[in-house]
């Protein structure tokens, strides 16, 4: 009878998880209904617009990855150790507000944050020496302000799930520590910080896979910045570009999958070793 | 700062201080950008460039910009914000007529399979949507579907974290015994679930509902490659005006232009359901997102 009530259910997960996976495993090893081998992936590799690609992905995670771990954590902690319970909730609240700005509408807020004839804080971008929204988004600087957006986003839903973790801790421990003569940061160090660790994880995990899919964010400013962010700068754009310019549906899918595959091995770990749903 | 309690020492308070300049620095830096695009449709493009970044215009430059907004191409942007609220309350419906049932029965019934759908659940939640965006893209155009609104209604409608939800939230609030007692009056499958398991769910109805909604609302992705043209939602829209601004596109020659300032507003506008949710939902939610933690 159960059965019955995940019937629809199965039938969605069969049709927008599974099968487009597979659909995209059969065009990555076929061309023209022929199979291939690995020649897509081959043609994909020799392109000249996909190392470039990996790169820029790639440094990205890590500057975002660095920043979101050292600010999420620091800011839980400072959150968690207001003592006046409204200050601490309105806090956490504004933190999470901007998420409400996720997509395209966050990056379009940003093209007026980050140019300098406009923007709110046009006084720190003139002190950096930049003087038009051109100047900023250059390419050896993306990485960074790509980071910064998707910091200002995400952050505040992660510190409120760090902070619900932080107040998982007992307070006999914390209170103990304090009887040891342990001061904040020590307390924060050997206590709260390896007592959060599952969590971080799970947040960087769950970042890592999310930032291999960077599309809207250099989409919006390859737009609004005149080519200076190209149209090619992260996989999944290249992976866009194979399949709407040049209708090479193969090219598209051998660059999806890989991307798929990343995001999949981490998740699949995270279940089975994660510990974070050992109820299931 | 190994002191023992007591009066605070001046480490301390130099340590208080920087916390409170550190977190005073992530509120400014949080809330600025949303307050300036809140004053900058009140403000001539002209203004915007000139005056205090925090000054208020005045309001008949907010009604010439709306004028200049909701009349570009005839109202287009009524037609983008119209499309969202189409896709998203049509996926919202059909989420949790599949979801609230999905989650419920693995939560709280036996059924062969039941292991390996959680599994699947949980690998495919963590998942990023984006992932999938491509490969969901060249199967819907392999059936033609692409253009057609179920292009965005249907993958919009496939959300496992809500399942997820709904099923920790019935494996933990509500008991099989409850169920059982029900069983042993003589209701079937469907009265029990219906009378007895419904009427508990209201709260984790809320959550995925609210997580879908303004997950798909945001969603620019999936519509883009989907759904082109007219048929956009919002999100791909306010990409779409960014082409007629001439400050961005110094190149473009389109008679009808838009502004910088009617730009915010458009982002303004375009946010503006999300946005009240969140408000509305915050205190819910944060306890929500927080629970279990908070028995003090």
């Amino acid at each position: 009878m159960g059965a019955a009530f995940v019937s629809l259910y199965t039938l969605f997960l069969l049709a927008f998880g599974v099968l487009p996976a597979l659909y995209a495993i059969y065009l990555a090893f076929t061309t023209k209904g022929a199979f291939v081998g690995f020649d897509n992936f081959a043609k994909v590799f020799k392109d000249y617009r996909f190392w470039p690609a990996v790169e820029h992905v790639g440094i990205f995670l890590i500057v975002w990855l660095v920043m979101l771990v050292l600010f999420v954590v620091l800011l839980a902690l400072l959150v968690h150790s207001i003592g006046i319970r409204w200050l601490s909730n309105s806090t956490r609240f504004i933190y999470y507000i901007p998420g409400a700005l996720a997509g395209a509408s966050s990056v379009m807020l940003w093209l007026f944050v980050l140019d300098p004839t406009v923007s709110p804080v046009a006084f720190m971008l003139k002190a950096f020496g930049f003087e038009s929204l051109v100047s900023v988004v250059q390419v050896d600087r993306l990485p960074f302000v790509l980071a910064v957006i998707a910091f200002w986003t995400g952050a505040g839903g992660w510190i409120v799930v760090m902070y619900g973790a932080l107040n998982n801790i007992p307070k006999e421990v914390l209170e103990a520590a304090k009887v040891d003569g342990a001061g904040p940061i020590r307390t924060a160090w050997s206590i709260q910080i390896p007592l959060m660790r599952k969590w971080i994880a799970y947040m960087v995990i769950m970042s890592f896979a999310g930032g291999t899919q960077l599309f809207v964010e250099p989409r919006v400013l390859s737009q609004a910045s005149r080519g200076v962010v190209g149209q090619d700068y992260s996989l999944n754009q290249l992976a866009f570009l194979y399949a709407f310019k040049q209708s090479d549906f193969n090219g598209s899918a051998a660059i999806s999958l890989m991307l798929l595959v990343v995001a999949l091995a981490l998740s699949v770990y995270f279940v089975f070793k994660g510990g974070l749903f050992e109820r299931a | 700062m190994d002191r023992p309690a007591g009066a605070m020492t001046p480490g301390q308070w130099m340590g208080r201080a920087v916390a409170i300049l550190i977190l005073a620095v992530f509120v400014l830096f949080f809330v600025v950008p949303l307050i300036w695009l809140v004053l900058a449709p009140t403000k001539t493009d002209r203004q915007l460039l000139l005056e205090a970044p925090f000054a208020f215009g005045d309001w008949e430059t907010l009604a010439a910009k709306w004028t200049s907004l909701v009349t570009f191409q005839k109202g287009l942007i009524w037609t983008w914000i119209g499309n969202s609220a189409f896709y998203c309350v049509a996926a919202l419906c059909i989420t949790l007529i599949i979801s609230i049932p999905a989650g419920y029965a693995m939560a709280l019934t036996e059924f062969r399979g039941r292991k390996a759908l959680l599994a699947a659940t949980l690998i495919v939640m963590l998942v990023p949507s984006t992932a999938l965006v491509l490969p969901i893209f060249l199967e819907l155009s392999a059936v033609r579907l692409i253009g057609n609104p179920l292009a965005a209604i249907l993958p919009f409608s496939f959300f496992p974290f809500g399942v997820y939800l709904t099923y920790i939230y019935f494996s933990t609030a509500v008991s099989r015994d409850l169920l059982d007692a029900a069983r042993m009056d003589g209701a079937n499958e469907f009265q029990v679930f219906w009378k007895i398991a419904m009427p508990l769910a209201t709260p984790v109805i809320a959550l995925v509902g609210f997580f879908n909604f303004t997950g798909n609302w945001n969603n620019y992705f999936l519509p883009y490659v989907t759904l082109p043209g007219r048929k956009a939602p919002i999100q791909v829209g306010l990409a779409e005006l960014l082409s007629n601004v001439p400050a961005f596109n110094p190149t473009n020659a389109a008679s009808t232009t838009i502004s910088l300032s009617a730009l915010a507003l458009a982002t303004l506008l375009a946010i503006a359901p999300v946005l009240i949710v969140f408000l509305f939902a915050q205190r819910y939610l944060v306890s929500g997102m927080t629970a279990g933690g908070t028995k003090e």
